[in-house]
């Protein structure tokens, strides 16, 4: 694909360019097949791409600094809004390094929960972006079927919380409330009948001889290179390294499930393409094993400095009220100390690094984002393709803007 | 030295860089506190003969209470073979920001080192382009530094004093 070559002038050119001459192109900031704010410029010959210049922080929104001012209970909200696609891991991973900090011990069924919420939300991130290469491929079919299951899973989180994109689900130290047997219901539901819908779906795509001439080969890279780029998840096992950190560092009770890591050989758009594919279908299998061993016991840790207690209690108990008032107010004691935590998010490693002093508020919070580090490989991946590849290739990364740019 | 315990990796740093202090912390992960001329020499040693192979982040913090120490460079290096995570901390001084680039070691570093140079104004020697990167080009501070409040400074309501602290 790369044929790119030093014309007598010492200009980099195409070996099929019809007279030499180089221009440049935005793609971005604004542009429908970006799927999000950033900017991209390219310096195209014709088709092919000589050199390409991305430039992000269209979105950025001073997380990090917020953090430093917010309560830690208040800085769930801001990890929303990382990779909206699946808020709900970015949310459980920043409860999950609190508790790390504070040494909270978290029951059973608390970890069954999240991860049955954290596999449903991996499921709707990686159906967005595997109907978004069909649609950047021209195939908008596929995209319309699976959506409509999107919807219902977002369905599923207003069922436990109340919200759908931005979900602020749970809390320091477990859930707001128990899974109701309503979600339960539909959860079921879900379980019954999406594999009839994304089977069809596999059946448009996966082995489509139209897309996948368009896919195979489309922005490679090698896994000691992706390794060295800091990439991670999907991406990552695409390029043939199994890496995840479901399973290298089990956290949230993973060990207690069996499921299969996929992994590809060629790292290109079709790997990457088959990889989330067959992650869907894994997370599915762990959701069925967490609904069916999930145990008995309580929705929240005991960790009554964090866990604001129940309405009725402030009402009636002293202690409950003072509880409340001190979460509130941020007053509640907390250990000084650093760590950090990570979790497998939907596109990759998303490392929470807190450091705390004491006070009220984070000292430091640094959110290791994983679009932002492989991001800085697409120049790479990109030169001497064409442009089609070239979005191509930036869909099936999965490149969320709200992550990008925290 | 793929099949190195955590052991083997800290006394080999113990004898061939002995000015780097190691200690383990409550929450199991060992910090290597380095200066800066033994850092590249430090991360390639890790890289290339202990298996650290995967760089995870890059990020600074501020302390400015701390004197001559104000700044510091936090790197997370993460083993593949062995699942072990080092955390690396090189302390800089307000008046010399400058510390060598990782670039060279792991093309990662290139957009990592740019954001901690956006937000606390390290410059990483040798990067090769070492220019802003969330925020604006036009921006002339660095805002992460502590110095800058996020709200109005007359604000008094969310002192830590009024918290028993």
């Amino acid at each position: 694909m790369s044929e790119l070559k030093i014309n007598q002038n010492g200009q980099l050119t195409s070996l099929d360019t019809v007279d030499g001459e180089i221009a440049t192109l935005n793609l971005g900031p604004t542009h429908p097949a970006t799927h999000g704010i950033f900017q991209n410029i390219l310096k195209v010959d014709g088709e092919r791409i000589i050199s390409a210049e991305p430039t992000v922080g269209y979105i950025h929104r001073a997380f990090e600094k917020l953090a430093e001012r917010r309560p830690y209970q208040q800085v769930t909200p801001i990890t929303d809004r990382l990779n909206y696609c699946s808020s709900p891991i970015n949310n459980m991973g920043w409860h999950m390094t609190v508790e790390k900090l504070i040494g909270a011990e978290i029951p059973k069924r608390v970890d069954y929960m999240r991860v049955i919420v954290m596999e449903l939300a991996r499921i709707a991130d990686h159906l967005v972006c595997n109907s978004v290469i069909g649609v950047d491929t021209g195939a908008l079919t596929g995209f319309t079927y699976v959506f409509q299951e999107r919807e219902k899973i977002y369905d599923l989180f207003e069922e436990i919380c109340g919200a759908r994109l931005t979900t602020n689900v749970g809390r320091i130290g477990g859930f707001d409330r128990d899974f109701s047997p309503v979600f339960l219901q539909k959860l079921d539901k879900f379980l019954k009948e999406f594999h009839i819908i994304f089977d069809d779906f596999t059946n448009l795509l996966e082995r489509n001889r139209i897309f996948m001439d368009r896919v195979i080969g489309a922005g490679p890279i090698t896994g000691e290179r992706a390794l060295s780029y800091g990439f991670t998840g999907p991406n990552l096992r695409a390029a043939g390294v199994d890496y995840d950190v479901r399973v290298i560092n089990p956290y949230c009770s993973y060990q207690d499930f069996e499921f299969d890591v996929p992994i590809g050989k060629d790292g290109d758009t079709y790997d990457r393409f088959l990889v989330r594919q067959e992650e869907i279908r894994q997370s599915l299998r762990i959701i069925h094993q967490a609904k069916d061993n999930i145990p008995a016991g309580n929705y929240h840790g005991d960790v009554p400095s964090f866990f604001l207690p129940p309405k009725e209690e402030v009402y009636r108990s002293m202690e409950a009220l003072i509880y409340h008032f001190k979460i509130t107010m941020g007053e509640t004691p907390i250990p000084a100390g650093e760590v950090y935590h990570s979790v497998e998010g939907a596109n990759g490693e998303l490392g929470y690094y807190l450091v705390s002093d004491g006070g009220r508020t984070p000292y430091r919070l640094h959110f290791r984002r994983p679009c932002f580090i492989y991001y800085q490989a697409y120049p790479e991946m990109i030169k001497g393709s064409v442009l089609s590849d070239a979005i191509l290739t930036m869909s099936s990364m999965n490149v969320i803007a709200g992550e990008l740019d925290a | 030295m793929e099949n190195s315990t955590l052991q083997d990796i800290t006394s080999s740093i113990e004898s061939k860089f002995p000015d780097c202090t190691i200690s383990t912390d409550n929450y199991g992960m060992t910090n290597i506190v380095c200066s800066r001329e033994s850092i590249i020499d430090l991360v390639g040693h890790l890289k290339d003969d202990l298996g650290f192979g995967f760089l995870t982040d890059i990020c600074g913090a501020h302390y400015p209470l701390i004197e001559n120490q104000e700044f510091q460079v936090v790197y997370h290096l993460h083993n593949l073979y062995k699942n072990i995570r080092l955390r690396l901390k090189v302390n800089l001084a307000t008046v010399d920001l400058a510390i060598p680039t990782m670039v060279a070691l792991f093309p990662a570093a290139n957009w990592m080192e740019r954001e901690t140079f956006d937000f606390y104004g390290i410059q990483f020697e040798g990067h090769p382009d070492l220019r802003r990167i969330l925020n604006m080009d036009d921006m002339d501070y660095h805002p992460l530094r502590k110095e800058y409040a996020l709200e109005d400074e007359t604000r008094s309501d969310k002192k830590d004093s009024f918290f028993g602290r």
